[in-house]
């Protein structure tokens, strides 16, 4: 089981463009990751309605949960995109 | 006339996109809901393979429309698509079929339960519930054996019939295969109507008659006068083609400057909201924009846009239309389109709470922050700006705005007449500004105490009502005295027979969905100034709405008729 914990980078925090690129890198590990704020209930981070519920605001820490083959590499490739500013680029 | 038993039948409604159209209609389905009755789950692995099924159908369905549909739409349809296959949403409704539910209750409580969390957040995500409501429809549709509701897919040119149509339903719509629009619903101002007239689609609204047709009928559709004929006879489609060819006739008089037959000029302007509007409008034979709507660039965001961001459209606007004029509205925010990064909390009465101008009296930094950027785009273009705030009502309001203006070195200021106040003391408020512009949906609303989204009201709504004409002659009284330019920038003066009054009321320039310029321009070629004073003199002194329009057509040029 691999962990990783990041603060959100991206300006407008974890919705809309943002949240949409990070569903669909999270899609592309093909592991079951998970993604929660602090102190809150882990949701599916393969699902675009569940990622934008969250709500998770620039500068919120939010943490990463995987487990199988690779989850380590899969985790690190999603906290470099979530330390980005994906809003702007 | 020839009545054809039983089945040929006429009735009206309020036509608000001119033209005419004659081809089957096309019935949009209402959505159907979860039955209360439905039976509980009992084998939760099948029924869940099932509902899989169908939201994988959905996707398809979508996408597929998603890849002919035009670029407005695609992401729409596309958000819906991934919307149908999420995997968070399977999961909700997997936990409700386990728990007993019904296919279709289990979906309904599913999607409910993620538009409650969406709705929380407010904003750009509450929005997104239409889209995610759409999904769930579809879904439940299908699991009920029935197709989808919404605007099927147009594979033949058909006349379009629906109780009323979300946004996202007209999206899709194109001229080639939708030749007019019938909504049972609906008002003047509501959202199908401003888009069938940016669209030249012929509509009729408030059609109560539309939903007891069958589909497949053959309709004839007027838009200018909201008549509606089904199983026309082959001499009324003969009649109604003859008409369209003597109004495409009438149309194809020119593209000059708008004036009246003895040459009193009358400017002839755009209405526009994006950077893609100017664009095509800037095209089309218009003597600039009479309304610049900003609030695109504000709204849907959690930031406010930077200065640089909004100088930079600005001018590309600015650059578009040359040396023609171009008016801009400041932002007109308020309780009922709230800003996320300037939002005041809800409001009871959203339209007379704390919008316009009022919100940027508190919120001074959004408003300071357009202005700059509106400076500095007319400084890099030396185009013909002139700024006006919304909602004005005191002359306080006008003199604040005006010296924010002036300091920032932009060349003309000016004010949004709406608020009853504003018209019946505009010399005042003149004294302070350089023009003023007549917003007739909002001051309409205002002077009747009728709010415009509420389709029922529309008979209170109507812009022939003569205390409207009274409010507007009272607002160009003051601009006369003061040699103040008072326009038009509501849908009033899109109107080729109404353009004629409000011409003769003293309004120096009209401002409209660029469509209806042809029509407008004409119209005024038509008619002598001393004319269109006789038409004003006469609505006003009608006892209502209709006998005002009854009055001005019977004084009007024949051709005028076809116009409309």
């Amino acid at each position: 089981m691999a962990t990783r914990h990041v603060s959100i980078a991206s300006s407008v925090g974890l919705h809309a463009r943002p949240a949409s690129l990070f569903v669909q890198a999270a899609t592309a590990t093909g592991l079951p990751v998970t993604i929660a704020k602090e102190g809150g209930n882990p949701v599916d981070a393969r699902s675009i309605l569940m990622v934008m519920a969250l709500g998770a605001k620039h500068g919120e820490t939010v943490t990463l949960v995987a487990d199988g083959e690779g989850a380590d590499a899969a985790l690190d490739s999603l906290v470099e995109l979530l330390s980005r500013d994906l809003d702007a680029e | 006339m020839a009545a054809d038993a039983g089945q040929h039948s006429t009735f009206h409604g309020i036509g608000v996109s001119a033209g005419i159209a004659v081809g089957p209609l096309v019935v949009v389905t209402p959505a159907p809901t979860a039955p209360a009755d439905e039976a509980p789950t009992t084998d939760a692995a099948a029924a869940s393979a099932l509902v899989h099924g169908v939201l994988d159908d959905v996707a398809k369905g979508l996408e597929a429309r998603a890849a002919v549909a035009g670029d407005h739409a695609k992401p729409i349809l596309e958000a819906g698509a991934m919307m149908a296959r999420d995997p968070g949403l399977a999961m909700g409704i997997d936990n409700h079929l386990q728990a007993g539910k019904g296919a279709t209750n289990a979906v309904t409580a599913a999607v409910e339960e993620i538009c409650t969390m969406f709705e929380s957040l407010g904003g750009y995500m509450a929005e997104r519930v239409t889209d995610l409501r759409d999904v769930r429809d579809r879904a439940v549709a299908r699991l009920l054996g029935q197709p989808e509701p919404g605007v099927p897919t147009l594979t033949a040119p058909s006349i379009l019939a629906a109780q009323d149509l979300a946004p996202a339903e007209t999206a899709t719509l194109t001229t080639d295969t939708c030749l007019g629009i019938i909504t049972a619903a609906g008002g003047p101002t509501s959202h199908t109507a401003i888009l069938a007239s940016q669209l030249g689609i012929p509509a009729v609204v408030q059609a109560t008659g539309i939903l007891g047709v069958a589909a497949g009928t053959t309709v004839a559709i007027d838009g200018g006068v909201g008549e509606i004929t089904v199983n026309p006879t082959a001499d009324e489609v003969t009649m109604l083609e003859e008409r369209k060819k003597r109004r495409a006739a009438a149309l194809a008089g020119g593209t000059g400057k708008g004036a009246t037959k003895d040459g009193y000029p009358v400017a002839l302007l755009a209405n526009i909201g994006t950077a893609d509007d100017a664009q095509k409008a800037a095209k089309q034979a218009v003597e600039g924009v009479g309304l610049f709507r900003t609030e695109f660039l504000f709204l849907d965001r959690d930031t406010m846009p930077t200065v640089a961001e909004q100088t930079a459209t600005y001018t590309a606007v600015f650059e578009a239309f040359g040396d023609r004029r171009i008016v801009v509205r400041t932002l007109d925010a308020g309780a009922d389109k709230p800003l996320k990064f300037a939002d005041l909390g809800p409001e009871e009465n959203p339209a007379l709470g704390r919008r316009g101008i009022r919100l940027g009296m508190i919120r001074t930094e959004v408003m300071d922050a357009q202005l700059e950027a509106l400076a500095a785009a007319y400084k890099a273009t030396g185009a013909d700006v002139r700024v006006m705030a919304p909602m004005i009502a005191t002359q306080a309001e006008a003199m604040w705005f005006a010296a924010k203006v002036r300091a920032l070195g932009l060349p003309k200021v000016g004010i949004m007449i709406e608020v009853p106040a504003a018209a019946i003391r505009s010399k005042g408020i003149l004294y302070h500004v350089d023009f003023a512009s007549l917003g007739t949906n909002d001051l309409q609303q205002y002077t009747m105490a009728a709010d415009r989204m509420q389709g029922e009201l529309a008979e209170l709504l109507n812009p022939w009502e003569p205390a409207l004409l009274d409010v507007i002659a009272l607002a160009c009284e003051g601009g006369a005295a003061m040699g103040k330019p008072v326009g038009v920038c509501g849908e009033a003066g899109g109107d080729p027979a109404l353009a004629l009054v409000l011409t003769g009321l003293g309004v120096s320039s009209l401002s409209m969905a660029p469509g209806k310029v042809p029509a407008v321009r004409t119209s005024l070629g038509l008619h002598t100034l001393e004319r269109c004073q006789q038409m004003a003199a006469a609505a006003r002194a009608a006892t209502n709405a209709a006998e005002a329009k009854a009055a001005v057509l019977s004084i009007a040029d024949p051709v005028l008729s076809d116009l409309l």
